[in-house]
């Protein structure tokens, strides 16, 4: 790749947010800085019961009340057919309550009045008549003969949802039965929720006398989410605008649409005014998608010389009262399947089950590519137990074990094709990086003098960027992305995409990839996202899929523009198109470097002095369909201290290797790898979405639900190695999920391995002092 | 409830209002006076993204209400430009890459403004200290922290020149 210069700024420059200025002086336009005339609000009503019977619902005293325009119930909506409305994972989901509730925090009716506050003492008079249920909370019992089946509505009576298994099952059992060596172990990746700092929420506007509906809406997949809208509502699509504006945050939360959003858009077809709904934090954390709550099983077999043989994963998925995963059709558990990892596995079978409990849905993507993230955590968790039956250096058996750099790309024995990989060049980079020697010398030292200190190795492998149409969708629509570029006669362009950026930088980064391949300077390019009226159609942004496919888009569809560019310029320097050569910014003359045309000059020729027979104009679109994901991966190292008093864990150092191929901004990957490594460390010893035996959620607000502030989150030192991907035009692979799927085990890791000498194999996330106190007291430490 | 009028002096311009008693701040400085700068993150003074400068001290906005600020000057993100100059934290902000979704970014600048108005000169952990009660999702408080050195030296810069 031809580097261009700073003023251009293509790939590999560190240029500064565009997005930056607004957002610093207050000027950022979200969700509920939209205030339109006429504007009314919403209120949710919502069940304090998990499981319960709906005897009837009073609504007379709330419609009494000051400034109430309408209460919508369940009922009312079964008359529009909108009770229930389709998940994103062949599921369906209740919008309001009929019948019963089946998770705390259920939607149960919708409250509308002139102001917010009105809106929400309204939704205090709304008198519901509950009669309680028994309450399944444990997974584990979701199947037993004597449980409460949750889903009447479903014809098999069972709260079983799935079976999904991949691999071979006899090979692999053969394997682990003759195997010399074997190590089992359970783990659970507990339930927590994304929590961007911006809550979700809507602002609705049905214009009564055009019949169009725009929708302001916090949605990581806007085009994907009018369609949606269309299909359900049965409003003409081309009649629905959604608006997605600057996004708080959403990493997975704002996939998935919510019965607040259709309560909302159903009372402003109801009222022909504005409704604005904006959930509170507690609604955020008990009601919308939550991630993870995988309870796992993995046996890896292997020989005495620590080389593996076989992995078996068996596990079980909560998904709570809907199965409302938001991933592709064809994958129950996501790309779960990715759970060998890095090594080089001769057999390998996985299974999941997923059942139902009287809990929030979701199974959302959290900053993760569709259950990557369990998978990575449990086969970097059983490598450890691995090395310590064996006796082994952790990080020496997973130098034993990679897939060797030669043999990419290379076909796992779970079906993917990695399209490359070099992970011992990482691995290597990070031990140096943290000077890991010396460090199991000093952890040797502490241990002789009774002080607890661990270190802790992970080496994962992502697989993102979905995906090929002939495999994935979600609701039917495939999972391309786009780009279309337009070039203006000063030579200064527009760019619109599929995707949607939360925070990622896309307005200074896919500028970024035109610059590259056009030499239009990246300042120079407006981009825009997330207007379904102006944007090309896309599948939106999440798993680490916009810089993958929507990226890929953007390289082809500048190329496109430089096709024509290359005809033009032939025409103003009367040469033949065969005798141009290009570099980034002008074509010229073989030979004759002095004769040439800036893409500036060619762009104004586009519009005064064409080509005979050309038509005018300089813009293209790209609808890309990438031939394979990509498959980023890394190494990250973690230091540990306990203090034997408190159980308090302390990181020391951390260290992070990526890998994400070719870098477009290395400023902005650098901020994404530091934001994931810290929701990786807050989700390994922070946040837990629990439930006790009534169901009611422990964690529903920041009180309770514990995020990192600057003082618990450690210092992160990086470090790149770069492996390009093959198949895509620009040799990206995608970087934002990373660090948040390869940290939790190096956390974990580091922890069980300075309490290894007790005898301690496993620590359940989220690794509190409470908990490692305990094994301190338990092992008379403490 | 009663409404009664509130007045304040918001970024140096005075602004008087109607407020019912129980009118949260934030909900008066965002949609009665219709500066959107300050957001609402969590409800329970946890995230801090509402955190505005009351006589220069910061306070949390959400679980404040308005009719207590009756009479005092408030400070929001829309005040730190001064003669259309950014303020060496917004600057600070914009070169260390110390923002990613912009939600914080505010209450974050506010909290920072009155660490470096008591401690021009704070040290990592005092930085890490004075945004404490700020919740960031985006950035790992890596490069905010270096926003808010990169602003601390501009400051004393500019106090010496």
């Amino acid at each position: 790749m031809t580097p261009t210069t700073p003023e251009v700024g293509g790939m590999g420059h560190s240029i500064k947010r565009r997005e930056d200025p607004r957002f610093l002086q207050g000027k950022g336009n979200y969700v509920d800085d939209v205030h339109l005339p006429r504007m009314v609000y919403g209120q949710v009503v919502r069940s304090p019961f998990a499981h319960a019977r709906i005897r009837g619902i009073n609504t007379e005293a709330a419609k009494k009340a000051p400034g109430v325009l309408a209460v919508i119930t369940g009922e009312d909506l079964a008359k529009a057919n909108l009770a229930w409305m389709p998940t994103l994972f062949h599921d369906k989901q209740m919008v309001l309550a009929t019948g019963k509730v089946l998770f705390q925090a259920q939607e149960v009716a919708f409250v509308v009045a002139e102001t917010q506050y009105q809106a929400a003492d309204a939704a205090e008079l709304v008198e519901v008549d509950y009669e309680e249920l028994p309450v399944l909370v444990d997974p584990h019992r979701a199947l037993d003969a004597n449980a409460p089946v949750l889903r009447e509505d479903r014809e098999e009576k069972s709260n079983h949802i799935f079976h999904w298994e991949v691999g071979d099952r006899q090979a692999t059992q053969k394997a682990i039965q003759d195997a010399p060596v074997k190590v089992a172990l359970d783990a659970v990746f507990q339930r927590c929720h994304p929590a961007p700092l911006e809550t979700c929420g809507c602002v609705a506007d049905l214009n009564t006398a055009t019949g169009r509906l725009t929708v302001w809406l916090t949605s990581q997949a806007p085009h994907a989410h009018r369609t949606l809208f269309a299909l359900v509502g049965g409003i003409p699509e081309e009649n629905i605008r959604v608006i997605s504006p600057d996004i708080g945050g959403g990493f997975g939360n704002k996939v998935p649409i919510y019965p607040g959003y259709v309560c909302a858009v159903v009372a402003s077809l109801q009222l022909g005014r504005p409704v604005k709904w904006i959930e509170t934090r507690s609604e955020n954390l008990q009601s919308t998608g939550f991630a993870r709550d995988y309870h796992m099983t993995a046996e890896i077999a292997a020989d005495r010389d620590g080389k593996v043989k076989a992995l078996r994963v068996k596990t079980l998925a909560d998904h709570g009262a809907f199965n409302a995963a938001a991933q592709p059709s064809k994958f129950p558990a996501g790309l779960f399947s990715i759970c060998t990892g890095s090594y080089d596995f001769p057999s390998a079978f996985c299974e999941v089950d997923g059942v139902y409990t009287n809990k929030a849905p979701g199974g959302i993507a959290y900053r993760c590519s569709f259950r990557v993230t369990e998978a990575a955590y449990l086969i970097e968790r059983a490598t450890d137990s691995l090395a310590y039956e064996l006796k082994m250096d952790p990080a020496e058996l997973r130098r034993k074990n990679f897939i060797p750099k030669e043999t990419f790309p290379y076909r796992s024995p779970l079906g993917w094709t990695y399209d490359s990989g070099n992970y011992d060049a990482a691995m290597k980079l990070a031990l140096d990086m943290i000077g890991y020697d010396d460090l199991r010398k000093e952890q040797a030292e502490k241990r002789k003098r009774g002080e607890l200190m661990g270190i802790g190795v992970s080496s994962f492998t992502e697989i993102v960027g979905a995906g090929p149409a002939h495999t994935f969708d979600i609701v039917g629509i495939k999972m391309f992305d786009s780009c279309e570029i337009r070039v203006h006669p000063t030579g200064k362009a527009i760019a619109r995409l599929g995707t949607k950026s939360q925070g990622q930088g896309h307005e200074t980064t896919f500028p970024q990839i035109i610059a590259q391949e056009l030499g239009i300077p990246a300042n120079d390019i407006l981009l825009e996202e997330g207007d379904t009226d102006t944007a090309p159609y896309g599948l939106g942004t999440y798993a680490s899929r916009s810089t993958p496919v929507a990226g890929a888009a953007t390289a082809i569809c500048a190329r496109k523009i430089r096709d024509k560019a290359r005809k033009i310029a032939a025409h103003l320097l009367e040469a033949s198109e065969a005798d141009l050569e290009w570099e980034p910014g002008k074509f010229y003359v073989k030979g004759a470097p002095s004769k040439s045309k800036t893409i500036q000059e060619i762009a104004f020729a586009a519009y005064t002095n064409l080509p005979e027979g050309m038509e005018a104009g300089l813009e293209a679109v790209d609808y890309y369909d990438p031939p394979n994901l990509t498959f980023p991966f890394g190494t990250y190292i973690c230091v540990v201290d306990i203090d034997k008093g408190t159980g308090e864990v302390k990181v020391r150092r951390f260290v992070a290797v990526d890998d994400c191929g070719n870098i477009i901004n290395p400023m902005i990957v650098e901020g994404q790898i530091h934001g994931g490594l810290t929701e990786g460390f807050a989700i390994a010893f922070m946040q837990l979405i629990s439930y006790d035996e009534q169901g009611n959620v422990q964690g529903g607000n920041f009180m309770d639900y514990l995020l990192p502030t600057a003082v618990e989150t450690p210092h992160w030192e990086t470090g790149k190695t770069c492996t390009p991907s093959p198949h895509h035009p620009i040799g990206a692979k995608g970087v934002g999920e990373s660090p948040n799927v390869g940290s939790p085990a190096a956390f974990v890791n580091a922890v069980v391995d300075a309490l290894s000498h007790l005898g301690v194999r496993h620590i359940d996330m989220p690794v509190t002092p409470w908990k490692v106190w305990q094994i301190l007291h338990q092992n008379g430490i403490s | 409830m009663t409404a009664r009028p509130v007045h304040v002096t918001l970024n140096g311009a005075e602004r008087e209002a109607m407020a019912e008693p129980r009118l949260l701040l934030i909900h008066f400085i965002r949609d009665v006076l219709q500066q959107t700068g300050t957001h609402l993150g969590c409800d329970t003074t946890n995230c801090g993204a509402c955190t505005v400068l009351l006589d220069g001290r910061p306070i949390k906005s959400c679980t404040y209400f308005a009719v207590q600020a009756d009479g005092k000057k408030i400070t929001t993100v829309e005040g730190l430009l001064s003669n259309g100059k950014m303020h060496p934290l917004q600057e600070g902000f914009r070169e260390e890459h110390g923002l990613q979704c912009g939600f914080c970014t505010p209450g974050m600048m506010m909290s920072a403004l009155a660490l470096l108005e008591r401690n021009p000169d704070p040290s990592e952990a005092e930085i890490r200290a004075g945004i404490s009660g700020n919740l960031c999702r985006c950035t790992g408080y890596q490069n905010i922290v270096k926003a808010i050195q990169y602003a601390a030296a501009k400051m004393k810069k500019g106090a010496t020149a």
